[in-house]
């Protein structure tokens, strides 16, 4: 291998130099990176990873960047925490969170793969750069693309929430929203990315992109003392983020820094649009499109890019895929944030939900280590909780007041108890 | 009867550079001949081992998938534009039977929509 990387093609195996490309010319499959292992092991030490920046980019060895790579984000390194009361509240004793609910810059986990894409797009020398987005890309891609001073078009579909399209706007990027929904968005940018010059990071620099999902299978174990997890529950839009956690699962093992040990990976989606939990669960190894129907409108992909290699990474660890409906998802947000102090999307609602319903039905033994991916913030959907508290009068600034209010709540309560009021 | 056809980049190294055809195939089993007809080059990488297209090639007839219209059952319209796109996503076999069984499965099928186990007792 000429450099640490290169594209190589899923299918057929036909390696390619680096360039912004995305699907083989001998096969028209997916490419993606791979990167050189045997040369990141002969520097790359549990002690050498610790000494690097608080950021995704510790882990810059294993990325698709030049080993000169300067990186201008500090995306990433989030937190993973001991979820014990949210454990509690769905038959579990050892679960965990990886909160990427507050990834740098813009919340979600998308900082993490554009922060690799948006490198590869000034390596190949794209003053302009875009994307097809369910909306945390957008976010991302906007932000990214402002601190490196790229021009950037953003295609989205047109129902997108309020929050996702003011948050791709105000950093001055070209937002066009599309009269449907996130597939038709997608086919849209692959034909304009073969016919202009631009660098749309989830089409012709999808392989780069991809890979910095990979860091937050890095992060997940170092975070747990360099040891893998038993389980990982993972929130599935194109399957991508899967796939990479295990791919980096396989690396750390491969180049020394975790002791060997088969993962289990299950993959959650919303009911209104589960074609790659549908795969899981009918045994089929294609997916078969959908039309979109769900409040996860980040998740809400029909035709999911990756996702005939995420049924596979699935299946072939021995773990499951579920989905949960639009309610179920707006109850897992709030029990989220009432129990762990997270407050996630719907695309976290998802994963909190379907991750006690894999407790409920014994698909994940309550002592095993697990981890649930949480990958978006809860301010950028705010819509679905619409109504769902009451807002009291405002009482006057007198300490009067504030007690007769204590008061009027203590025997809103007794009602509550007594079952006579029902939220 | 005509439909335009409109070809992506990746093909372009076996149809030397051409990016669309008019076409007066009446569906797609007739289309994709057609293409391999007009453009010999290509068959062999059009088809996998086993004489199927390769599932990473997607069609589509004015913005619809066209595995929502029938696939090789749906009839091209006078005016239709087709798109090939590769690799957006799996994709299916070219011979409709990933279609009609996803229609099945949908419809008939007895796995338990909660848990997804056949014969499963959840809704009980």
């Amino acid at each position: 291998m000429a450099a640490a990387y290169e594209l190589r093609c899923r299918e057929c195996g036909k390696r390619y130099e680096n360039a912004p490309l995305s699907i083989c010319d001998e096969c028209f499959s997916p490419l993606e990176v791979v990167c050189d292992l045997e040369a990141a092991k002969r520097t790359l030490t549990r002690e050498a990873i610790a000494a690097g920046p608080s950021s995704m980019w510790r882990y810059q060895a294993l990325l698709p960047v030049p080993e000169d790579y300067k990186p201008v984000t500090p995306a990433g390194w989030t937190p993973l925490l001991h979820a014990p009361r949210l454990a509690e509240r769905i038959g579990a004793r050892n679960l965990f969170i990886k909160n990427d609910a507050v990834c740098l810059p813009t919340l979600s986990f998308k900082d993490r793969v554009v922060a690799v894409a948006l490198a590869n797009a000034q390596i190949f020398g794209f003053d302009t750069v875009g994307c097809s987005s369910t909306g945390n890309l957008a976010n991302a891609v906007a932000a990214g693309a402002a601190r490196l001073g790229l021009k950037t078009y953003i295609l989205v579909p047109g129902d997108l929430e309020p929050a996702k399209i003011l948050n791709t706007q105000v950093y001055g990027a070209t937002l066009v929203r599309i009269d449907g929904n996130y597939d038709h968005v997608n086919r849209l940018c692959s034909q304009i990315a073969d016919r202009y010059n631009w660098g749309f990071v989830n089409v012709n620099l999808r392989p780069y992109y991809a890979e910095g999902s990979k860091t937050v299978g890095f992060e997940i174990a170092e975070q747990l003392g360099w040891r893998l997890p038993d389980n990982v529950v993972v929130p599935m839009a194109g399957g991508s983020l899967i796939t990479k956690i295990r791919k980096a699962f396989k690396e750390l093992i491969a180049l020394g820094l975790v002791e060997e040990k088969e993962v289990r990976f299950f993959g959650a989606q919303a009911t209104g649009c589960s074609p790659i939990a549908t795969a899981v669960k009918t045994g089929a190894d294609h997916i078969e499109p959908q039309r979109p129907a769900t409040i996860a409108r980040s998740l809400a992909i029909g035709n999911p890019a990756d996702g005939v290699y995420a049924a596979r990474a699935i299946r072939e660890s021995g773990g499951w895929a579920e989905d949960v409906s639009d309610v179920e998802i707006v109850s897992a947000i709030q029990e989220l944030a009432e129990t762990e102090g997270i407050f996630t999307e719907t695309a976290g609602g998802v994963t909190t939900a379907v991750t006690a319903r894999l407790y409920a039905h014994g698909r994940i033994h309550p002592d095993e280590l697990t981890v649930a991916c949480i990958t978006g913030n809860g301010l950028k959907t705010t819509d679905v909780l619409q109504g769902a508290y009451e807002q009291h009068a405002a009482i006057r600034p007198r300490l009067t007041d504030f007690e007769n209010y204590l008061e009027e709540c203590s025997e809103e309560n007794e009602l509550e108890l007594g079952g006579a009021y029902v939220r | 009867m005509s439909v335009r056809v409109l070809l992506p980049n990746a093909f372009q190294k076996h149809t030397n550079g051409t990016r669309e055809i008019q076409s007066s195939a009446g569906n797609l089993p007739q289309l994709i001949s057609e293409i391999e007809t007009t453009f010999p080059a290509l068959r062999s990488h059009l088809r996998d081992e086993s004489g199927q297209v390769r599932r990473f090639i997607n069609f589509y007839v004015n913005e619809e998938d066209i595995r929502f219209l029938g696939n090789d059952k749906y009839s091209f319209k006078d005016g239709d534009e087709v798109l090939v796109i590769p690799s957006i996503a799996g994709g299916c076999c070219a011979a409709g039977e990933c279609a009609s069984r996803g229609i099945r499965l949908a419809a008939v099928c007895s796995c338990c929509s909660y848990c997804g186990q056949e014969e499963c007792c959840c809704g009980d």
